[in-house]
């Protein structure tokens, strides 16, 4: 068994920003241990000696020249925003009461 | 002519260029096929109102005289997590529901400086997550040969719409099989390209270092056709090559007429025993690979003996690029935001994403998020990277001895919706012979390779070819495409039970 409690799945909901109802963290602490029970056996042949992949096809210093490129106007930009004003993305408060 | 939507693309188009035929009405049976069929197979989430215009100025400039390319005036669909200025991206998730975006993917971008006609964007699992199309938030596609069936996934609407002859291309992105797994349940052909051969400006990202966009058809020529149009170096992808590419449809012409599979060398993987697959997947599997041998195929055991740690490294690595592409959808920028009275900023993001996000998405958003937190990146994301090394190097000494790879597409026909859905683990093992492929960042191609006795539904064979060699896949598929074919006197969708209303 894995060590997915549903503290830690509340705890990860919280670092992805996803609000978890109490039902939802039951059923992935469930799922999940399962799952990373799976897939934990990748340590087995990933030993000291093997270097990383992180890229399939890897490339180098991709550079393009330093000029401006295919820009976005300010009103494409805010054209899916869900709240927008003077040319800005508008949002609720930043900090709460007791910040 | 009498059914225009039975046509491939290469025949369409060369009534198309003779005159035979115009545009207007090759969209126009398209456009019917879609009204008559889709309320049953569902492969459309959204089917453009001005396709029909679009079609008419291809035929204007046809008549004018203008040089127009080999595919001008084909009607083709669109996966939706490929971004359109003229047609709402959703990438199958509620939190992008109505999105309108200010550009085109490259591909789209070149699909339409080629001439292709778009119809609609199609159906798929929320952000290419899911083997079934089920993920979707607007409901599952359905599979034209049973409807009770899924059409596979994530590229479920794409591969559904060329099964039903309701467009005769499709674009579609393959992540760990979502182009290939799906064309081997629908009888269609699929073709994931190099990695970075194709360019991903424009789609949306699920995980960085595995997707790949590609084509979607009934024939390996048509593929191609579609391949020679969206491959190519783009400065808008920082991982696109700039491989100057052969023409695939050339190459497809080729196979499909020459020699190809004398001598070939096609490797059969000793650790993917047939005792892990349906019957008639193996049967279908080895039949095709004694009409290979027929025409002069060589046959040779190859040993990948870390293969069988892909689906682990694949779900390791996959949820991990996943958490942080889908950070991007914060109710603040575009898409969704829940009204959360007196809530911060954070309380509206953590709100939407989970109003927002379906079941399968949230998983992986948490799984991901877990592999890479504090104190485990090594031992998961870390290890998942060593396995890839790994699995590189098992592709590399089996090309040292064989052209090419062949396996079943997947390891069962097309299972019945909701047959896997409350079982997370088990839909993630059907990826077991599409993963590796994008792991190591090689070409792969499913074509059919006949009907499995037990259930009468269709089962593709997989070619796989070194990095950068996807003209040899269409050598390869359509060479046996043709022998195939051949034996069974005609397509195989030929055999599909005939949609819209006579079912």
């Amino acid at each position: 068994m894995s060590e997915i409690t549903p503290d830690l799945v509340r705890h990860l909901g919280v670092l992805a920003r996803i609000q978890l109802s109490d039902e939802e963290v039951e059923q992935l602490t469930g799922q999940l241990d399962v799952i990373v029970d799976n897939i934990a056996k990748v340590s087995q042949v990933a030993t000291a000696d093997v270097p990383a992949t992180s890229h399939p096809v890897p490339l180098q210093n991709v550079f393009r020249p330093d000029v401006p490129g295919d820009m976005l106007t300010v009103d494409e930009v805010l054209q899916n925003a869900p709240d927008a004003a003077d040319g800005r993305f508008r949002v609720t408060a930043i900090l709460g009461e007791e910040q | 002519m009498s059914d225009l939507t039975r046509l491939s693309a290469a025949e369409l188009s060369s009534a198309l260029a003779s005159g035979e035929v115009s545009s207007v009405e090759a969209t126009q049976a398209h456009l019917d096929r879609i009204a008559t069929v889709d309320g049953d197979v569902h492969a459309f989430l959204h089917v453009s109102d001005h396709a029909l215009d679009v079609a008419a100025d291809i035929d204007r400039r046809r008549a004018a005289g203008e040089a127009l390319g080999p595919v001008a005036g084909v009607p083709l669909a669109i996966k939706d997590v490929l971004v359109t200025t003229d047609m709402p991206s959703t990438s199958g998730s509620k939190i992008l529901e109505g999105f309108m975006s200010p550009y085109d993917a490259t591909v789209v971008a070149r699909s339409r400086a080629a001439g292709l006609v778009p119809l609609g964007k199609t159906n798929m699992d929320e952000f290419a997550m899911g083997s079934s199309t089920e993920h979707s938030a607007y409901g599952p596609t359905r599979n034209p040969w049973d409807l009770d069936r899924i059409p596979g996934g994530s590229g479920g609407g794409s591969a559904a719409a060329v099964a039903a002859f309701e467009a005769p291309l499709a674009l579609g992105s393959d992540t760990g099989g979502s182009i290939r797994q799906p064309a081997h349940v629908t009888g269609t052909v699929g073709m994931k390209p190099t990695y970075g051969g194709v360019s991903r400006y424009g789609a949306i990202a699920l995980a960085s270092s595995l997707d790949q966009v590609g084509p979607v058809a009934r024939t390996v020529l048509d593929s191609a056709l579609l391949h020679d149009v969206i491959a190519g170096h783009d400065p808008h992808d920082a991982t696109s090559l700039t491989d100057r590419w052969p023409s695939f449809a050339e190459a497809a012409r080729e196979g499909a007429r020459g020699d190809v599979l004398k001598g070939l060398r096609v490797g059969v993987i000793t650790e993917l025993p047939d005792s892990g697959f349906q019957a008639g997947v193996s049967a279908s599997f080895r039949e095709a690979l004694d009409a290979m041998q027929a025409q002069g195929a060589e046959i040779v055991e190859i040993s990948a003996p870390h293969f069988e740690y892909g689906v682990a490294a694949y779900y390791l690595i996959l949820p991990a690029e996943a958490s942080s592409n889908l950070a991007k959808f914060d109710s603040v920028r575009f898409g969704m935001r829940v009204n959360v009275p007196g809530g911060t900023v954070e309380d509206v993001m953590a709100a939407t994403r989970d109003a927002g996000f379906g079941p399968e998405v949230k998983r992986r958003v948490i799984l991901g998020t877990y592999a890479l937190s504090a104190g485990y990146y090594d031992a998961y994301y870390g290890s998942a990277q060593k396995v890839r090394t790994l699995i590189q190097q098992d592709f590399d000494n089996a090309f040292t001895q064989v052209d090419v790879i062949a396996t079943p597409s997947a390891p069962t026909t097309a299972f019945r919706l909701g047959e896997k859905i409350d079982d997370p683990l088990q839909m993630y093992l059907n990826d077991v012979t599409t993963i590796p492929a994008n792991l190591a960042g090689v070409p792969g191609i499913s074509i059919p390779s006949g009907l499995a006795a037990e259930d009468g539904l269709p089962v593709g064979i997989q070619f796989l070819a070194p990095v950068r060699e996807d003209a040899r896949l269409y050598r390869v598929g359509a060479a046996v495409e043709a022998t195939l074919v051949d034996r069974w006197g005609g397509p195989l969708l030929d055999r599909a039970p005939i949609l819209g209303g006579t079912r």
